[in-house]
């Protein structure tokens, strides 16, 4: 039997490392050059705590068990995980009306540790939200995480348990006969296949199709970002929510794993072929600004790092569509909009040990030797320096430090390419080089230096990241 | 780890750091260097044009030949230069420094310290300007290490935002290099470099410079397609219906340089304007022990400031490192009328010195006062790019809190 996913987000990469517990040929396909740059690579980042989602939908069925299995996978993975919290801020008393409608939500969710707190213990806490705050919803179990070092690591796990991963390579066509899946067709060949889980984010709705599986559309619904400064470390402690309007959970303000604050997203849908508009726009960094700074009044945007931005999979039912489809072989994990990091794990569990058994009728072996464990690269904010130290005089590339802004090596850089990286984005978003505030201005030269050398082609051949994304013209004089 | 006693530790091997590395090790003092980079120099390995050391050499140098002075000078001397080393934190109780390099991890014991870590770039990111992300946006000094260091090209149709020195210089550098300068947009209605080089490398290679224009937006996916820019209005706000459309594959940033204090912002009393250390005359920051010198403190114009500052860090550090009492404050001086960067912030009264300003305006002429006494005119127009440079030893004009103040003269 094999088994083929298409798409390396989130979505993709929990899966595969699920069923590389398993006795079956598993190939995953992604389009582009590396894991994790779809809706996963932007994002807000949270585990949500599960109780925001309608009872009854799929989104909250699974994001409240997500959420409980992120302590396990982030020991396994070893990938950064904090449970920091959240508080939904209310400022009037309509407002406190709908905190208690969310915590009634919550538990019909089964999330039973939510609490009201007052303004006197929500400024104990976060002493820099708006003055004018009366009231606030503290969920414990709301996380942060980064979400594409999930998707790399899960991979990493299942490529080493057996894992078959292609990519740069895109899906035109599924050969579907008698109504049970036969082939994938790829711009790079054809495959015999048995089962197609997909799992394309935005593009879920055309490879649906090309299998002639019920037609649902997805259209992009764009939240912009504005990452600021790690000098603003501790501005927030916690994940901060306006109260949510009906279309949306509104503008937040947040820690990143790695000490910076990010504020965003809103919410602006655009047509159908605008799948791939990841710009931001001065409307939209306006809005954010302003109802960031609404919640948080110390936000200061000469802080900003960066601007960036996402693209929800949306789609008319307003909810994931998992399951088996009327073609055998053919299984959607489609729509997966907000919580899709955070329901992922308990999802791709579903898949493989109730989609499979129940509706393929399909009873896969554990494998005996299944290793669930998965080391990070080695990074200094999580060695002691007297490990380092050893370290360094282990492999000396280890005492070179390439990125000055948040402290990476040459060693961690070369070790990042051993693991995968082609591109200065793959170098960053595996080793946080260039990401903080100079963005690339000290280190990215030396970045494209490493990596020209440990390929072993030209500078003028290494890539930002998409084919086109060429950095160096040629030499000045020859 | 290792540990190791040293006298006087300079951090950040460029001009001020060389500076102060020769001058502390002249007086006798075990002193030592670090530099992150392979090579000492900072930024002054990529300046390969002229314009350097007219103030303290006599002569008109390129970066290069400046920075070989240097190196000559060190040579003379005792100082230990480690290059490759970048310096991971200070601990301002046990006065230790934790250094990482190939060696391993290293920590040093110090008597005094110099900090003289430079400037960084801001990048087109921070401004926060809305549009795709894409490849072929750089600063202006990673073109300049690109072309000037590594030998390669950008691109081929670059627009450079910014008219500052160095923006003007990568305009010209570039244009000689082959590539296509559509032009320089500066958002303010006047260049930011000097008019020399506005003539000599704009005017000369028939360079197009848009002041009172920004640019709005970003195009293109994978590689840069080309930009928006617009005219901006007097809040510096794009004026609507002003915009065009330009067809780049390469946009050059020069929107700033930063002082680089991670090292000390938290225990050392900062100034919010000038990004750097509250400093004395001694170069003394508000730790007795903490000595700072060069971009870090404020960005300076010329090199040879530079050069004279690290002098003056290395003599006081290098005296404090051999126990000698130095003198305490006496005068401090408080920004009036006008005045942005301004060092030092304070001074013993007991050395002549040199005290730097920016104006925060373009004046046409202007008079420099303390506490209302008119020190000196300056009978030429005035911007807040070029430093004016006060030599000051006499001392009657100040008082315990001094008012200096900048006025426009009519
Ligand atoms: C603004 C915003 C904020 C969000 N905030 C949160 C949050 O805080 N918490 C949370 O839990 N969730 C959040 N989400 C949701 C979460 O980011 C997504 O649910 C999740 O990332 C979706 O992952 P995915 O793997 O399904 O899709 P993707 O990451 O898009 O992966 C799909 C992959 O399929 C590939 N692909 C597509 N077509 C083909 C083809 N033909 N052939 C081969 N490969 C193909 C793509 O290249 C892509 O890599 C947010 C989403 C957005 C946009
Ligand atoms: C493009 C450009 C053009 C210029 N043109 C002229 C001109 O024509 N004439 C003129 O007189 N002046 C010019 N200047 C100004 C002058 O060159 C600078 O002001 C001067 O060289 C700055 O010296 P510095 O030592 O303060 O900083 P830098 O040269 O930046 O040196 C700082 C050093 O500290 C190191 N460092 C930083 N942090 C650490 C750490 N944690 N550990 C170890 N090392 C560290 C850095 O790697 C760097 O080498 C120009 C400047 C630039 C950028």
């Amino acid at each position: 039997m094999k088994i083929y996913i298409i798409g390396a987000g989130i979505s993709g990469s929990l899966i595969a490392r699920e069923l590389s517990k398993y006795e079956v040929e598993v190939h995953l396909i992604e389009k582009n050059p590396d894991v994790g740059w779809g809706v996963t690579k932007a994002n807000s980042a949270i585990i949500h705590g599960g109780y925001d989602d309608p009872p009854g939908t799929v989104r909250a069925q699974f994001s409240s068990i997500g959420n409980k299995m992120y302590d396990q996978l982030s020991k396994e993975l070893d990938f950064d995980f904090k449970r920091i919290g959240s508080y939904v801020v209310a400022f009037n008393e309509n407002e406190v009306l709908y905190l208690k409608e969310l915590k009634e939500r919550g538990r019909k969710n089964g999330v039973t540790n939510l609490e009201i707190v007052d303004v006197k213990e929500l400024k104990t806490k976060e002493p820099n939200i708006n003055e004018n705050a009366i009231a606030a919803l503290w969920c414990p179990d709301a996380g942060i995480t980064e979400p594409w070092e999930v998707a790399i690591a899960a991979i990493e796990n299942a490529r080493k348990n057996g894992l078959i991963l292609h990519l740069s390579e895109k899906v035109v066509d599924i050969v579907v006969e008698k109504g049970k899946v036969k082939r994938l067709v790829t711009n790079k060949g054809e495959y015999k296949a048995d089962i197609v889980i997909n799992a394309a984010g935005l593009f879920a709705d055309e490879i649906a199709r090309m299998a002639g599986a019920e037609g649902f559309k997805i259209y992009p619904r764009k939240g912009e970002y504005i990452l600021l400064d790690k000098k603003l470390n501790g501005l927030v402690n916690s994940v901060i929510f306006p109260t949510p309007t009906k279309t949306s959970k509104g503008v937040l303000v947040l820690p990143t794993v790695d000490g910076g604050i990010l504020i965003g997203p809103n919410a602006v849908d655009l047509p159908v072929e605008e799948k791939s508009n990841l710009s931001t726009t001065k409307e939209g960094l306006t809005e954010i600004y302003g109802r960031a700074k609404h919640l948080v009044p110390g936000i200061d945007l000469s802080y900003t790092i960066k601007t960036f931005s996402g693209l929800r999979p949306e789609n008319n039912r307003k909810d994931f569509i998992i399951g088996a489809t009327k073609i055998w072989g053919f299984i959607n994990v489609a729509g997966i909009r907000s919580p899709g990091l955070t329901a992922a794990p308990a999802f791709a569990k579903y898949i493989v040990e109730k989609i499979f058994p129940e509706n393929l009728k399909v009873n896969l072996v554990k494998k005996k030797e299944f290793n669930p464990y998965r080391k990070r690269i080695p990074n200094m904010s999580y060695f002691n320096l007297e490990k380092w130290d050893k370290l360094v005089k282990k492999d000396p590339k280890y005492g070179k430090l390439v990125c000055f802004c948040n402290n990476v090596t040459e060693g961690e850089i070369v070790e990042a390419i051993k693991r995968g990286a082609r591109t200065v984005d793959g170098v960053k978003f595996r080793t946080r080089a260039s990401f903080g505030r100079c963005q690339g201005g000290f280190c990215g030269l030396k970045i494209i230096e490493i990596l020209a050398r440990e390929l072993g082609i030209s500078v003028e051949e290494v890539k930002q990241n998409y084919r086109n994304s060429w950095i160096i013209d040629g030499k000045v004089r020859i | 780890m290792r540990k190791e006693k040293v006298d006087v530790l300079v951090i950040g091997g460029g001009a001020a750091g060389l500076a102060a590395a020769i001058e502390s090790a002249n007086h006798g003092v075990k002193t030592i260097l670090l530099e992150r980079e392979r090579k000492t120099g900072g930024v002054l390995n990529q300046c390969i044009h002229n314009g350097f050391g007219l103030h303290v050499f006599k002569q008109e140098l390129t970066g290069p030949e400046f920075m070989e002075l240097l190196w000559e000078e060190l040579s003379k001397t005792s100082a230990i230069v480690k290059s490759d080393s970048t310096v991971l934190k200070i601990a301002p109780e046990s006065k230790e420094v934790t250094v990482l390099s190939r060696e391993g991890v290293v920590i040093y014991q110090v008597k005094s310290l110099i900090v003289s870590t430079g400037a960084r770039e801001r990048s087109l990111n921070n401004l926060g300007i809305p549009g795709a992300r894409v490849a072929g946006v750089f600063t202006a000094g990673v073109v300049q290490k690109m072309v000037n260091i590594y030998n390669r090209l950008p691109g081929h149709n670059v627009l450079i935002v910014g008219s500052g020195d160095i923006g003007l210089i990568m305009a010209r550098r570039l244009k000689i290099e082959g590539m296509n300068v559509v032009g320089v947009v500066e958002i303010m209605p006047e260049p930011g470099g000097l008019i020399r080089n506005v003539v000599q490398c704009l005017e000369d290679f028939d360079i197009p410079l848009w002041l009172s224009h920004t640019v709005t937006e970003i195009h293109g996916t994978g590689r840069l397609e080309g930009v928006t820019v617009a005219k901006v209005d007097g809040e510096l706000k794009p004026i609507l219906g002003t915009e065009k459309f330009l067809k780049v594959d390469t946009l050059v940033t020069s929107v700033g340089l930063i002082p680089q204090n991670g090292l000390i912002e938290n225990f050392v009393e900062m100034d919010p304007i000038n990004r750097g250390p509250v400093i004395d005359d001694l170069m003394r920051t508000s730790v007795e022990w903490i000595f700072a010198a060069g971009n870090n403190v404020a960005v300076h114009d010329l090199v040879d400031f530079v050069y004279e500052e690290g002098k003056i860090a290395g003599k006081y550090a290098a005296l404090y490192a051999l126990g000698e009492k130095l003198p305490g404050v006496k005068y401090n001086f408080k920004r009036g009328n006008n005045v942005g960067v301004m060092l030092p912030h304070r001074v013993t009264g007991e050395i002549p010195f040199k005290m730097y300003i920016r104006s925060k305006k373009i004046l046409k002429s202007c008079e420099v006062k303390f506490n209302g006494k008119r020190f000196r005119i300056f009978n030429w127009k005035i911007r807040p790019s070029e430093m004016l440079d006060l030599h000051l030893n006499k001392f009657d004009a100040f008082s315990e809190t001094t008012n200096v103040e900048v006025n426009e003269l009519e």
